[in-house]
């Protein structure tokens, strides 16, 4: 500890270089940590799901819709202890510029299913109440300044025509991954403006246990197999996950483009700590001379890699974090609960050891073997 | 006076470990640069690629995708009689009404990962209209039957789709009789068949679009005109080109955005490691510096040269970046397109036009991080640095 002033000096002695080689590598972990979680955010999103929650939709692709009247067919199954329906809708407001999803739900039963959707009592009682309402996602009302008890017009585009909705309720969610940007309206309304058409996209079925998924899942699919719209079911999980598979190779893209960033940034790192040894080989032999070990100068040069890539790392994580977290960035919609986790905050701490390590070792094996009379006969 | 660029080449090469890790560190910034552009660029091309000025796709008002859309089989006659219609060398209109749907198929190289896959029923005429359209192996489809033909990309990546194989969706087995390419466009990312077979399996007597070829490539408003003011149909013309490319403008954006941000971060950082180099060359070459400006080169041309030096090392990483960009040039990847929910392949595209903009982007890094530098060397104090 004694030395730290020896090792502030030496970094103050090239204030410019230090400042730049810090700011490069905080610059390096921003972009770690964020491309990391996209990653780790896609990854989540792929792991929601309610064990108790099933998902059945059509065995022949999820654009198909199934009959309504399967619900009671399903709640009759052994296992079974609520069903509940919904249908995408694919609204466009405005120019469509900004997306959101929005879908018809069987309301009081998938709110009774979800309980990540959290809302006052009140205005849950209002939209469960009023069958041309909408609840929205607490984000929607920032974004486009909408009000409790206004009237939102969506375009239908595979439903035409002019849809309105009052909203009157406005949700929060508890799991992160729900989206805090979705439009749920009542299924109830969608169904008799289509002509009551009798059909729902996806059935939610909750069960009486986690472990009895596969075979409710089977007996659900089999009773449906010769019927003209044959079921797929599975876990809630499966079906998110089916969503985060079609982005096919994002996360290999990813970490091929933070592999690169930080490589690069080591470069340059190390570029810069050899630099600083260079100049010095005087001042170390200086330092050996008047009585300095190898390996005390071996740990000096260690330490102002360490201080570099250390300080670069808290700027460039904290920075991260607190940025995603202040703008409340949620990638378009596409990334719901974007937050850099604590996993990727260790993992850029060690990346940043890494770069201590390979940065300073070169400079400080070279400092520490310097053969003091041949590097003094250059001092002048 | 203009100080030889041959000074600045040995120069360079008077510090070879620092002038590797400043040219690594920018070429590396290059590579992802051209490897993120390609691959919006690949996206955006098979799209592109997908429609042709000539034709028209029309469907079902207010639809922004294929999937969203539904049209009658009254109204794909009306849009058939249109005058706007171009006919074939056999007599007949060149039209195609399509069913469009999509199916989940397993990939081959993870089964537990599903795919949407666009499955299009087309009219015996489709082949025509789509004029980049070519079969590559095989026959196509004969009406009245199960038969299938899929695009070459899908081919590779999903089992059961070789040529005489059964591939199994919408509960029926279908024979794949051939394979078809389309010029790189979206198409090959698809499975085709007869919109008669297709219609009773999916859903019922309705069509998705209908494609048909322009009787006079010009005249594409007035047949947009002419059918959007048709009291029968409630429908929208997209010239089909656009359509497409339209179709790619989300996820295009997305990519394109993406390329740019990262890089330009990472930019940052190698401008950075370029001004630590050109300041530690400078400072260790005050004396050479000092005797430059001692023999009577102007201030100016001692700024020109170190700017050179600068760019030279930066080029040389701009090199190194192609280099290591262009092995990913044809690679297939794929994605979904979220504008119409289907997966899409494509390959990463390396242009020369791509290449040239990467060298030119290191070249502009290495000015901007040899500038200060280099002022700094053109206003150096003579007698203090000979000192």
């Amino acid at each position: 500890m004694k030395f730290l002033p020896l090792v502030l000096a030496n970094l103050g002695r090239h204030k410019r270089r230090t400042l730049l080689t810090i700011a490069s590598v905080a610059l390096a972990l921003f972009l770690f940590a964020s491309l990391r979680t996209v990653v780790t955010t896609l990854a989540a999103t792929a792991q929601f799901g309610g064990a108790r929650r099933l998902v059945a939709t059509n065995a022949t692709g999820i654009v198909f819709p199934l009959p309504l009247a399967y619900a009671n067919r399903i709640k009759a199954v052994p296992g079974v202890e609520a069903v509940s329906w919904a249908n995408w809708f694919g609204g466009r407001y405005g120019d469509g510029k900004r997306f959101f999803a929005n879908f018809a739900v069987d309301a009081e039963s998938y709110l009774a299913m979800y309980p990540e959707i959290v809302m006052p009592a009140d205005q849950r009682e209002a939209f469960l109440k009023d069958k041309s309402s909408a609840l929205i996602g607490n984000r929607l009302l920032t974004q486009f300044g909408w009000r409790l008890g206004q009237n939102v017009t969506l375009q239908g585009t595979i439903f035409p025509g002019d849809w309105t909705f009052t909203v009157r309720a406005v949700y929060t969610p508890t799991d992160p991954v729900i989206g805090d940007d979705v439009l749920i309206f009542h299924h109830a309304l969608f169904d008799e403006r289509i002509g009551r058409a009798g059909i729902a996209g996806w059935y939610i079925v909750q069960i009486d246990h986690p472990d009895h998924a596969a075979g409710i899942a089977k007996a659900i699919d089999d009773m449906f197999r010769n019927s003209s719209a044959p079921t797929k079911t599975g876990t809630e999980r499966e079906f998110q996950a089916s969503f985060a598979t079609m982005w096919g190779n994002v996360s290999l893209l990813m970490g091929t483009i933070g592999l690169a960033v930080v490589f690069a940034i080591l470069l340059v790192t190390a570029n810069a700590m050899m630099m600083s040894a260079r100049e010095r080989t005087g001042e170390v032999a200086v330092l050996k001379t008047i009585g300095f070990s190898d390996r005390t100068l071996f740990t000096l040069v260690m330490i102002e890699a360490g201080v570099v890539a250390l300080t670069g790392a808290a700027i460039g994580l904290g920075g991260a974090k607190l940025l995603y977290r202040a703008t409340n960035f949620n990638g378009l919609g596409f990334l719901p609960g974007f937050d850099v986790s604590t996993a990727t905050l260790l993992l850029g701490a060690g990346v940043a050891l890494g770069l201590m390590l390979a940065s300073g070792i070169v400079p400080a094996v070279r400092a520490a073997r310097l053969p003091v009379v041949q590097a003094l006969r250059h001092v002048e | 006076m203009k100080i030889p660029i041959l000074y600045n080449v040995r120069s360079v090469l008077q510090r070879p470990y620092s002038t590797a890790l400043t040219a690594l560190g920018v070429g590396l910034v290059v590579a992802v640069f051209i490897g993120m552009l390609a691959l919006a660029n690949g996206f955006r091309a098979a799209l592109a690629h997908t429609g042709s000025p000539t034709n028209v796709l029309v469907l079902r008002r207010g639809a922004d995708s294929e999937l969203s859309s539904g049209l009658a089989r009254d109204a794909a006659s009306i849009i058939a009689a249109s005058p706007h219609v171009a006919t074939g060398a056999d007599g007949r209109v060149l039209v195609s009404p399509e069913v469009y749907v999509l199916v989940p198929l397993r990939k081959v190289f993870d089964t537990t990962q599903v795919a949407n896959v666009v499955v299009r029923g087309v009219s015996d005429q489709a082949w025509t209209v789509r004029s980049n359209l070519k079969v590559d192996v095989g026959q196509r489809p004969a009406s009245g039957r199960a038969e299938i033909c899929v695009g070459r990309r899908l081919a590779l990546r999903f089992p059961h789709t070789g040529v005489g194989e059964t591939l199994r969706f919408a509960g029926r087995d279908w024979t794949v009789v051939c394979h078809f390419s389309a010029g790189g466009s979206a198409f090959e990312s698809e499975i085709w068949g007869e919109n008669e077979q297709f219609m009773p399996v999916f859903r019922g007597e309705v069509f998705q679009s209908v494609t048909f070829r322009l009787k006079d490539a010009a005249a594409f408003e007035e047949a947009r005109r002419a059918l959007q003011d048709d009291k029968r149909i409630t429908v929208d013309a997209h010239r089909e080109s656009e359509f497409y490319t339209q179709q790619s403008q989300l996820l295009g954006l997305i990519l394109g955005y993406l390329a740019w941000g990262i890089t330009s971060i990472m930019a940052v950082g190698a401008v950075f490691g370029a001004v630590n180099t050109m300041y530690a060359a400078i400072a260790a070459r005050a004396p050479e510096i000092a005797v430059l400006l001692t023999l009577g080169f102007k201030p100016l041309s001692v700024l020109a040269s170190f700017l050179v030096e600068s760019a030279i090392i930066a080029a040389v990483g701009g090199v190194i970046g192609c280099l290591l960009a262009l092995p990913i040039n044809g690679i297939v990847t794929s994605t979904t397109n979220w504008a119409s929910f289907s997966e899409i392949a494509f390959s990463f595209r390396v242009t020369p036009l791509l290449l040239a903009n990467g060298l030119v982007f290191a070249v502009v890094m290495g000015l901007i991080g040899g500038f200060f530098p280099a002022w700094r060397a053109s206003r150096l104090q003579v007698v203090q640095a000979l000192r």
